[in-house]
């Protein structure tokens, strides 16, 4: 690698130090392992290769080689690519359904009181709820509410026929496109096993049957699992207000205990913010030479209790290790989902312990302290024990915290935007709508998912996301994504005026809210579903989601979760922008249909797009598109040439 | 900034709810808890706080619920960076001043010293109920809250008649650097009172509540809206954006006071106007339009006020020397009457509409280009050039044309003008009499601007006439024109029922007829006779979560009876479940429901296998032994009465009229006004259907009031119903 590609590789400066210090200490990240990887499997990117049984694996030529372009079984390429796409949508589905399920359970628990150290926060959330899916109010107790909510949502996942309780929130034009394809997901691990089975050897070989099977699995997230997490986890949490924090590996102290959270759960994560203020724990941590506990996040947990507890965030997926090199980290704890085991090999080098806590993921190298929902309190308060003794062993000459943080506003939810725009009794989404029919924002794009290796870091995320602040474009976020943008800036009141046109600037001002709103993690995606529910309702832009000015991209993603969720927006028909491409190119037939046809079925469509201006302005001409057919005003700022 | 608004409006909400807090505890010190605290000679208690909270205030002690409530919502200061979003805060900052200030202008009766002298204080039921209908019914185009003090006598003088003349009622309250604006009024010795128009509230900016509780009892009163919780009061309030057209006149320095006042106006959706070079809040939502425009000269104050609340200002006579009325539209000018004609394919003339952007319109301007109508001699002809641009926030091109269409019945209706045609073949004659008493080319302009702000004043905010009398500009305009014209006709070319894929809704009468939804379709108008489907459209334009709502038509059930599944489907839903299936088409089939508002109601008259219908005017007998009225309550309410059905007058004339039943020629009886009425759409429709002279077959009161003589005359003359298959 030359030092220019390295500098241009480099953007955020708290990971720019911690890079260096890797290097000079000769520990390995992310990024060595990709250089040192070197070329990646190009069958695998096209899709092309199948290894779903013992004929092969069947390694197929692209058309116009002289390897054939059938497999063993004769599966053909479109068989064999919309075979691999389905089943990543299915296993994204899993992941964030099973998180889903997780919550559910806790819930029910909670209200039987088996869970004690959890309540019921959000009860306001309980009783919507209870209301949406008919469970009885009068006379009954909120742990009575609680445990048939929980029930029935649970049943979700089990469910054999019928359709998924929130598939009803859905404009009711979506809903019939969903019919008509047979689409609607009836039970979440029904059609995440259907997805599995439709894949088998000698089952499903049309490419568009296996995709359609996929995106049932998808919807099943997006309208099952993921809002069954988002919102069971309001109910036992609290809804989210908007709240001031502080993200990137400045927040690491230096003179305290430091407990970092990472993996997607917020279950654990809650406690050990609640424990790392048990005045015990305080005091022994004064004993050993801390002025205190500090909690801090990472990826989709660090979103979690961001959005709920205003706990700072240390970093983003890529910046996992770089938070442990810093020899800061005393207790580093990890549930499920986008920890790297190489994190393990940068542990090493430090005092710092990784704490490996859910039963699903075991890892090598890490002390295994299942946590039990049950004894939460002790659980998290035995594990920030364990931080706080371990600080007794950290070697302060080896501490290197870089003085890099920002400050952010997070905690926007459907709930929060509501009473934003308009208070108590005025409370509603018409602001946002006039706004949009005024021509003052052009549109509303969620900007989400990973951030990997192969880009420039965080790079991809700003961007995209300030060509769409200039263009007038009111950006929400989720994920890694948010963090990025985070770290510049971008999620401050101010960034109106440093980054956005004049119109959304305006807008900004007015509800006194940044361009760009950190909705949560990557299941609360759900929430960006549910805020163009609301957008629907109010009216004047649109009767379904296609017809809406909004859009969705992912400009830095890799992650399995990432493709279910794609896949869910484009069935719920919003154009989906993605940085890099699926691994599909190899099958013209099925890029066509992802990229193309689909636009036509479900009103969504993907677009793949590297450089993240021209992503930017892609959605630009989507969203002038989609607002001319609504005879939308023209912008209200933008001069239009004379004769255009 | 708004920020910087937020900010205020929030500290001056802290001060209010302390201030209320500590009035509250030294006049239970003083009188004791159970005293009691109450505005004089009103139902609704503290009216405010009734309506946000359903709480019922009697006494100094359930005062404090309330202020506990206010308390609660109030917000903390927004911070001078890294703020938390502070719209809804703000709002919510003013609600809590509201509920705050009422309580102390409740106090000030409480312990005995209301307000006095040139001050009204609290204005009771009965004055409510005499004037607030007038905010409500349109009479009164809107109320205006002069809250400070001008800088002259004399400015303020000139600010209250530019308001009375307009017919805006004017509360006024609170002070600048000590002067109110109604010692300014009263030095000038104006009088001031319900019947001027002009009511001071009080010289405190608490005293602004009472314009605002007096808002809100309209509601609770006229909208028929009862308190109880937020989502009641949120009704409420959302009654007033839409219903009560007033704003806020910001006179002099804002101090936090009235930034937390301002603040609970605008949860009401009263905007504000600012005289001094305050922030502004442009972008809209809580209001229908923006929220605070400030720096408004004095001169331009009610012209500003009038277009950010969208008050809707009703000329009341129309500035011409000739009577105006409907009674005018059929009259003719006859050759010997002539003293001008223009068109008729002998001079060169066009009528052209135009929708135009808000700041190229300047309402009024009415301009004459070349010679006027006095300068030809009697029986001569000129060429004659009307160019009309409007401009509306809710006008969209689709409307141009049918504004367009209304020049016609516009021009009509003033005494001594005949109009045919349209666009570029008009013929207008004007009477030798209206040239004498004056009628002149600019007066077409008088009248255009008039009707339209009086008719369309949800589309048309502005209005300005061109009248072009020169060859050349009219040939040269004609040209543009035609262009204009030819994509407007591909626009709308062939509006049927079945070549729109959406019907509207109608539900306004849902708020007395709760189980009744009007399916107004190209060719079948709301029975009211109010709306055609282009208003349907229009209004849902206008407010899309309003009234009127697009019904996907949905598959065809059956196109003979006008069954869609799609508004089966609405009608379902939105009669709450009690209507599941309607037909457009038929009065005996699942026919529409009807509210109570229709124009006619037909009835079937089984002996004659045919229908009456008989309009609202009519007081006499029918064939059926019953009188409209008897009628009506038979038909009203909501419910499916298959045989009667209640429609608007035009839907006679429609390709649409009861198809499925035999249509127009079923009609057998119906009063002679009425037929006389219709009679050209009548007998060209009758004409269609290949049965001219039919409408002379149809009875009226003059030849049949029972069934014996109806029968009698449809014999006598033919009638085809007596021919047609049974209707039963």
């Amino acid at each position: 690698m030359s030092d220019t590609v390295q500098q241009r590789d480099r953007t955020d400066p708290a990971s720019v130090e911690m890079r260096e210090r890797a290097k000079t200490e000769g520990i390995a990240t992310i990024w060595d392992r990709y250089a040192a990887l070197g070329s990646q499997c190009r069958v695998g990117e096209l899709g092309i290769c199948c290894t779903i049984c013992h004929l092969g694996p069947c390694n197929l030529g692209l058309p116009g080689s002289k390897r054939p372009q059938i497999g063993v079984c004769g599966a053909n390429i479109d068989t064999v690519a919309a075979r691999r796409l389905a089943r990543d949508m299915a296993a994204g589905s899993a992941a964030h359904s099973d998180h889903g399920r997780s919550v559910a359970q806790l819930l029910l628990m909670t209200a039987r009181g088996q869970a004690p150290g959890y309540s019921i926060k959000g009860e306001g959330k309980l009783r919507a709820l209870a209301v949406e899916l008919g469970v009885a109010l009068v006379g009954r107790s909120a742990a009575e509410i609680a445990e048939e909510v929980a029930q029935v949502c649970l049943a979700q996942f089990g469910q054999q026929d019928g359709e998924l309780a929130f598939v009803h929130r859905a404009p009711a034009k979506q809903q019939e496109i969903w019919r008509k394809l047979g689409v609607v997901p009836r039970g979440v691990d029904r059609e995440i096993v259907d997805v599995m089975h439709r894949t088998n050897m000698g089952v499903d070989t049309d490419y568009q049957s296996l995709i359609m099977g996929g995106i049932r699995s998808a919807l099943a997230d997006g309208w099952g699992g993921s809002m069954v997490a988002t919102d069971l986890q309001d109910v036992l949490f609290g809804t989210p207000t908007p709240v001031r924090a502080q993200v990137n590996l400045g927040v690491l102290r230096a003179d305290q205990v430091n407990v970092l959270v990472h993996g997607h759960e917020p279950m654990l994560a809650e406690a050990i913010v609640d424990a790392a203020a048990d005045p015990a724990l305080l005091e022994r941590a004064k004993e050993l030479g801390a002025s205190g506990i500090n909690v801090a996040g990472i990826c989709c947990t660090a979103n979690e209790v961001l959005m709920r507890r205003g706990v700072p965030i240390a970093g983003n997926f890529l910046q996992q290790e770089l938070a442990m090199i810093t020899g800061a980290v005393d207790a580093f704890l990890v549930d499920v989902q986008c920890i790297m085991p190489g994190l393990v090999e940068a542990a090493s080098c430090f005092h710092s312990e990784i704490i490996a806590t859910s039963e699903k993921a075991r890892i090598p190298g890490t002390r295994h302290m299942p946590f039990h929902e049950d004894r939460a309190a002790a659980s998290a308060r035995e594990i920030v024990g364990r931080a706080v003794e371990n600080f007794a062993r950290r070697d302060r000459s080896r501490v290197v915290i870089p003085d890099h943080k920002m400050d952010v506003v997070a905690g926007f939810t459907t709930e929060s935007i509501t009473y934003m725009l308009g208070g108590t009794f005025r409370g509603g989404w018409r602001p946002l709508n006039d706004a949009i029919i005024s021509g003052r924002i052009r549109g509303v794009v969620g900007v989400v998912g990973c951030d990997s290796p192969k880009h420039i870091q965080d790079q991809c995320h700003l961007d995209l996301v300030t060509e769409l602040l200039r263009h007038d474009v009111l950006v929400v976020q989720t994920g890694c994504s948010a963090i990025a943008c985070g770290k510049v800036g971008l999620l401050q009141p101010e960034a109106a005026f440093k980054y956005a046109g004049k119109g959304l600037q305006e807008i900004c001002e007015t509800v006194g809210i940044p361009p760009a709103l950190h909705a949560g993690s990557c299941v609360d995606n759900s929430r960006i579903l549910t805020a163009c529910i609301e957008m629907v309702k109010e009216g004047g832009i649109g009767r379904d989601f296609s017809e809406l000015p909004v859009a969705a991209a992912a400009p830095g993603w890799w992650s399995e979760k990432a493709i279910t969720i794609g896949f869910y927006a484009v069935a719920s028909g919003i154009l989906t922008v993605l940085g890099s491409s699926l691994n599909i190119l190899g099958s013209d037939a099925v890029t066509r249909f992802v990229t193309g046809e689909i636009e036509g079925v479900t009103g969504g469509r993907f677009a793949f797009e590297s450089d993240p201006v021209k992503g930017a302005r892609l959605i630009v001409a989507h969203l002038n598109k989609k607002r001319e057919a609504l005879k939308l005003r023209p912008m209200m700022y933008e001069v239009v040439p004379v004769g255009a | 900034m708004s920020r910087i608004i937020a900010t205020a409006a929030i500290k001056g909400a802290h001060k209010y709810v302390a201030e209320a807090e500590a009035k509250l505890v030294e006049a239970v010190e003083s009188k004791g808890a159970g005293h009691r605290l109450e505005f004089p000679n009103t139902a609704f208690n503290l009216p405010l706080i009734l309506a946000l909270t359903g709480i019922k205030v009697k006494t100094l002690e359930e005062a404090w619920e309330p202020l506990r409530i206010a308390r609660n919502l109030l917000p903390p200061v927004p911070t001078d960076r890294m703020w938390l979003p502070y719209l809804g805060a703000a709002l919510d900052a003013g609600t809590a001043t509201l509920m705050a200030q009422e309580i102390i202008e409740a106090l000030r009766y409480a312990n005995g010293a209301p307000h006095n002298g040139i001050y009204l204080g609290f204005t009771d039921d009965a004055i409510l109920r005499t004037q607030g209908i007038k905010l409500v019914d349109g009479r009164m185009p809107g109320f205006a809250a002069c809250v400070g003090a001008m800088p002259t006598t004399e400015a303020a003088v000139k600010l209250a008649r530019e308001l009375q003349e307009r017919n805006i009622l004017v509360f006024l309250a609170s002070s600048t650097n000590g002067r109110s604006m109604a010692e300014q009024l009263a030095e000038a010795g104006v009088e001031m009172s319900w019947d001027t128009y002009l009511v001071p509230y009080g010289k405190d900016t608490s005293a602004a509540v009472l314009a605002l509780n007096f808002a809100a009892r309209a509601a609770m009163t006229f909208g028929g809206i009862a308190p109880g919780d937020l989502a009641r009061g949120r009704q409420i309030l959302l009654y007033n954006k839409e219903r009560v057209f007033a704003f806020v006149l910001a006179l002099g320095e804002v101090d936090d006071e009235k930034y937390a006042t301002a603040a609970g106006a605008i949860n009401f959706g009263f905007p504000v106007i600012a005289d001094t070079d305050i922030p502004q809040i442009l972008p809209t939502g809580i209001c229908t339009y923006e929220h605070v425009v400030s720096n408004v000269p004095h001169d331009r104050m009610v012209a500003k006020a009038v277009e950010v609340r969208g008050l809707k200002l009703k000329i009341t006579k129309i500035p011409i020397p000739v009577s105006y009325s409907a009674a005018f539209e059929g009259e003719r000018v006859r050759k010997e009457q002539l003293h001008v004609e223009f068109g008729r394919q002998v001079s060169p003339a066009f009528e052209f509409l135009r929708g135009r952007e808000l700041h190229e319109v300047e309402d009024g301007r009415i301009e004459v280009v070349g010679p006027d109508m006095d300068t030809v001699e009697p029986g001569g002809v000129m060429p004659l050039g009307i160019l009309i641009d409007v401009a509306g926030r809710k006008l969209q091109k689709d409307f141009e044309p049918i504004l367009e269409r209304q020049i016609h019945r516009l021009i009509n209706g003033a005494m001594g003008v005949m109009h045919i045609g349209q666009r570029d073949m008009p013929w207008i004659r004007v009477s030798k009499d209206a040239v004498a008493a004056g009628f002149r080319l600019r007066h077409f302009g008088e009248i255009l601007h008039a009707k339209y702000l009086e008719e369309f004043p949800a589309l048309v905010d502005k209005v300005a006439v061109t009248i072009y009398s020169e060859p050349d500009q009219i040939l040269r305009i004609i040209e543009e024109a035609r262009k204009v014209w030819d994509e407007r006709d591909a626009r709308v070319a062939g509006m049927t029922d079945e070549t729109v894929d959406v019907f509207y809704s109608c539900t306004l009468c849902q708020s007395y007829a709760p189980n009744h939804v009007c399916v107004i379709s190209p060719e079948r108008l709301g029975l009211c006779g109010a709306y055609n489907w282009l208003d349907g459209k229009a209004s849902y334009e206008i407010n899309s979560a309003g009234p009127n709502q697009p019904i996907e038509k949905g598959a065809c059930l059956d196109a003979n009876l006008g069954m869609y599944e799609g508004i089966n489907a609405f009608v379902y839903n939105k009669t709450n479940k009690t209507v599941d299936q309607v037909s457009l088409y038929s009065m005996i089939h699942s026919p529409m429901t009807s509210c109570g508002c229709f124009e006619c109601i037909m009835g079937l008259v089984p002996e004659a296998n045919g229908v009456i219908i008989v309009n609202r005017e009519f007081s006499g007998m029918t064939p059926l032994g019953m009188t409209f009225s008897t009628l009506a309550g038979l038909v009203g309410g909501g419910i499916q009465t298959p045989g009667f059905l209640g429609v608007g007058r035009l839907y006679m004339a429609s390709r649409k009229f009861i198809p499925a039943d035999g249509g127009l020629q079923r009609l057998v009886w119906m009063p002679k006004e009425l037929k006389d009425a219709l009679r050209e759409k009548l007998d060209i429709r009758a004409k269609d259907i290949g049965d001219e002279g039919f409408v002379d077959k149809i009875a009226d009161e003059t030849v049949a009031t029972t069934v014996e003589e109806l029968l009698a005359h449809l014999e006598r003359v033919g009638h085809p119903a007596l021919r047609m298959p049974a209707l039963l």
